[in-house]
């Protein structure tokens, strides 16, 4: 599953401003440290991959980011985590907005047990987007085609989004994120439940929604990392080890951790 | 796979051929209670055979129960036919027995009850399972449920000291000066023993119900669908109304028709407190009676075949409009699980 087109290399980060950045983010649950003191840029329109064994704080990094754990009870977290420079964690913040602007797919897709459009109307309606029936439907297509699902789903709209396979579930939540524009794309290893075809229509996803949004992906699958992503940022017992260009990563770890874990040597 | 007809032959005369006392390794010959067990274990038999029997004894017990009303209720079937559920005549001593009034009271009573305790129990589970810190929400969870413990006829004797004297005087009659004329629900001297009192009393008795069964089902919605919503920038207001709620739907019903059930045949505590007069009225003021009263009332005392006979009927009658509810029921939670799938 090579990509035909050579990639040019990608810019260095602090060549692109980052669309989001860590600053010394730790994090709690409970009396339980699960990130500490990672600092990461996310650079605009790229790929960010956070790989890393289970347990080492990819996901709560990556949920930290659109504020998803505050649902947990007894969390804290120290840093700060900016969004274009708009710290998400400062008090005044309006969680339902900063959620608008970061989209995420989980690992498990979820759709609602509704028809295909109105999963995807969803986020249009309870944003107040748009009313018009018209615009609504313009919206739908537009997400779909985006999230490539259109040409499977367009004679069965209104039929339920349950009925549809494992991998067009997940494009569909994919659609439905998209659906609020947001501008970052969080990915909590979207592929992970899915068989090899359905996971390279997703991985094809990733690498053409990048012309439009800053995506953030958290993969077990070190392949999937190195095929979808520019840069690479390895986690191991909640702290940041290594983060550098996806090639660099791969071909030439400079912490040995990193390479003890990419050669397979643990994790 | 050999069938169990290929490998033992039928014996003539229709007989069910004895199987082999032991089966062959891979023989596939399944016993008759636990087909993917391989058969001749005299023990898995004698279990089987136990638990058939338990299986069995409360269908029996049902049909049992069905056809001895049945009998006994005949001869007033016979007498009035099918007067005798539309006819609204209760006159023991004239010998004139109609039910109506009895089956009015029953199905108005329980439907009022429903309209006042689902908001109520939906409300609650809603803030116990979405809002409420913990060590507020298990309190609460809990003294919800001890309402369930109290005995029928100490929520009758709270009813008549507190609940009908303050409805009495403290929105029957209120009401009945300003809208008496007007509207029909509140027209005619407040007694306070009245249809409307028999409602709220049943509506707290099955609020414990509902409640916990709503709770339950908020509870098992999947933290992913809740996720979902959040994501998409939904306050959680939103996320509770439009996903949690609609996905709980089918439990909520079912929560809901298990109290309506029990509300249909509640005897004691809305006994002591509707009133108990066989009328019609447009009126929530005016007393009432249940089926489940009149039974319990005048039972002792029906002298004579055909008023006992007359009961029984109305036995048989509530019986069967609550297995028509729990039919209902189980039809309206299959058919909206199936929509939530399938549209």
């Amino acid at each position: 599953m090579t990509r035909p087109s050579p990639r040019k290399p990608p810019p260095e980060a602090h060549e692109i401003r980052p669309a989001v950045e860590a600053k010394d983010f730790s994090f709690w649950y409970g009396k339980n440290q699960a990130l500490k003191r990672v600092s990461l840029q996310m650079p605009d329109r790229q790929v960010t991959a956070l790989i890393g064994p289970s347990g080492c704080g990819k996901s709560t990094f990556l949920r930290s980011i659109n504020r998803m754990n505050d649902l947990i009870p007894g969390i804290q977290h120290e840093g700060d985590i900016t969004l274009d420079g708009d710290s998400v964690y400062r008090a005044d913040q309006d969680v339902v907005a900063l959620r608008k602007r970061v989209g995420m797919v989980f690992q498990k897709s979820n759709p609602f047990p509704k028809s295909i459009y109105e999963n995807v109307a969803y986020g249009a309606r309870v944003n107040r987007i748009t009313s018009s029936r018209s615009e609504l439907d313009e919206l739908v297509e537009r997400s779909l085609r985006q999230a490539a699902l259109w040409d499977e789903v367009r004679d069965r709209l209104h039929s339920s989004a349950l009925g549809l396979s494992g991998g067009q579930q997940q494009r569909l939540c994919i659609a439905r994120a998209l659906a609020v524009s947001p501008r970052v794309l969080l990915m909590d290893e979207p592929a992970s439940a899915l068989d090899p075809i359905a996971t390279q229509k997703i991985e094809e996803l990733v690498y053409e929604l990048k012309e439009d949004y800053t995506i953030v992906i958290v993969t077990h699958n070190m392949q999937q990392a190195a095929r979808v992503s520019d840069r690479t940022a390895f986690f191991f017992m909640g702290e940041l080890i290594e983060v550098g260009r996806t090639e660099e990563i791969f071909t030439n770890p400079k912490v040995e951790q990193t390479e003890a874990y990419i050669t397979g040597r643990f994790g | 796979m050999p069938s169990a007809t290929d490998s033992s032959p039928a014996l003539p005369g229709g007989q069910r051929p004895v199987p082999p006392p032991s089966s062959a390794p891979g023989g596939g010959e399944g016993g008759r209670f636990l087909p993917s067990r391989k058969k001749g274990n005299l023990t898995d038999q004698f279990y089987g055979m136990i638990l058939k029997l338990f299986g069995l004894t409360l269908p029996l017990l049902f049909v049992f129960i069905v056809l001895r009303i049945g009998q006994e209720a005949r001869p007033a079937m016979e007498a009035f036919g099918f007067a005798f559920i539309t006819s609204t005549e209760w006159n023991p001593v004239l010998r004139e027995f109609g039910a109506l009034p009895f089956i009015f009271g029953t199905v108005v009573s329980s439907f009022l009850a429903l309209l006042i305790a689902l908001p109520l129990s939906v409300g609650l589970a809603v803030f116990l399972t979405e809002l409420a810190p913990r060590w507020l929400a298990a309190p609460i969870a809990f003294a919800t449920e001890l309402l369930a413990a109290i005995p029928s006829v100490v929520y009758g004797l709270w009813g008549i000291f507190v609940l009908v004297p303050f409805l009495r005087f403290t929105v029957q009659e209120p009401l009945s000066r300003r809208f008496g004329d007007t509207i029909p629900f509140f027209e005619g001297p407040a007694y306070g023993f009245s249809m409307m009192s028999g409602a709220v009393i049943l509506s707290i008795m099955i609020i414990p119900f509902i409640s916990a069964v709503t709770r339950e089902v908020l509870a098992a919605v999947p933290r992913s669908q809740r996720e979902a919503a959040l994501a998409l920038g939904a306050t959680r207001w939103e996320m509770t109304w439009q996903v949690a709620l609609p996905y709980a739907l089918p439990g909520i019903i079912g929560g809901a028709i298990l109290g309506l059930g029990r509300a249909l045949g509640e005897t004691m505590a809305i006994t002591m407190v509707i009133g108990n007069r066989p009328d019609i009225a447009a009126s929530l003021f005016a007393p009432g009676y249940t089926m489940a009263s009149v039974l319990a009332n005048e039972f002792a005392e029906a002298t004579g075949e055909l008023y006992l006979s007359a009961l029984m009927e109305i036995a048989l009658i509530l019986f069967g409009i609550t297995i028509l509810v729990n039919i209902a029921a189980q039809a309206l939670v299959w058919r909206v699980a199936r929509r939530g799938g399938a549209a």
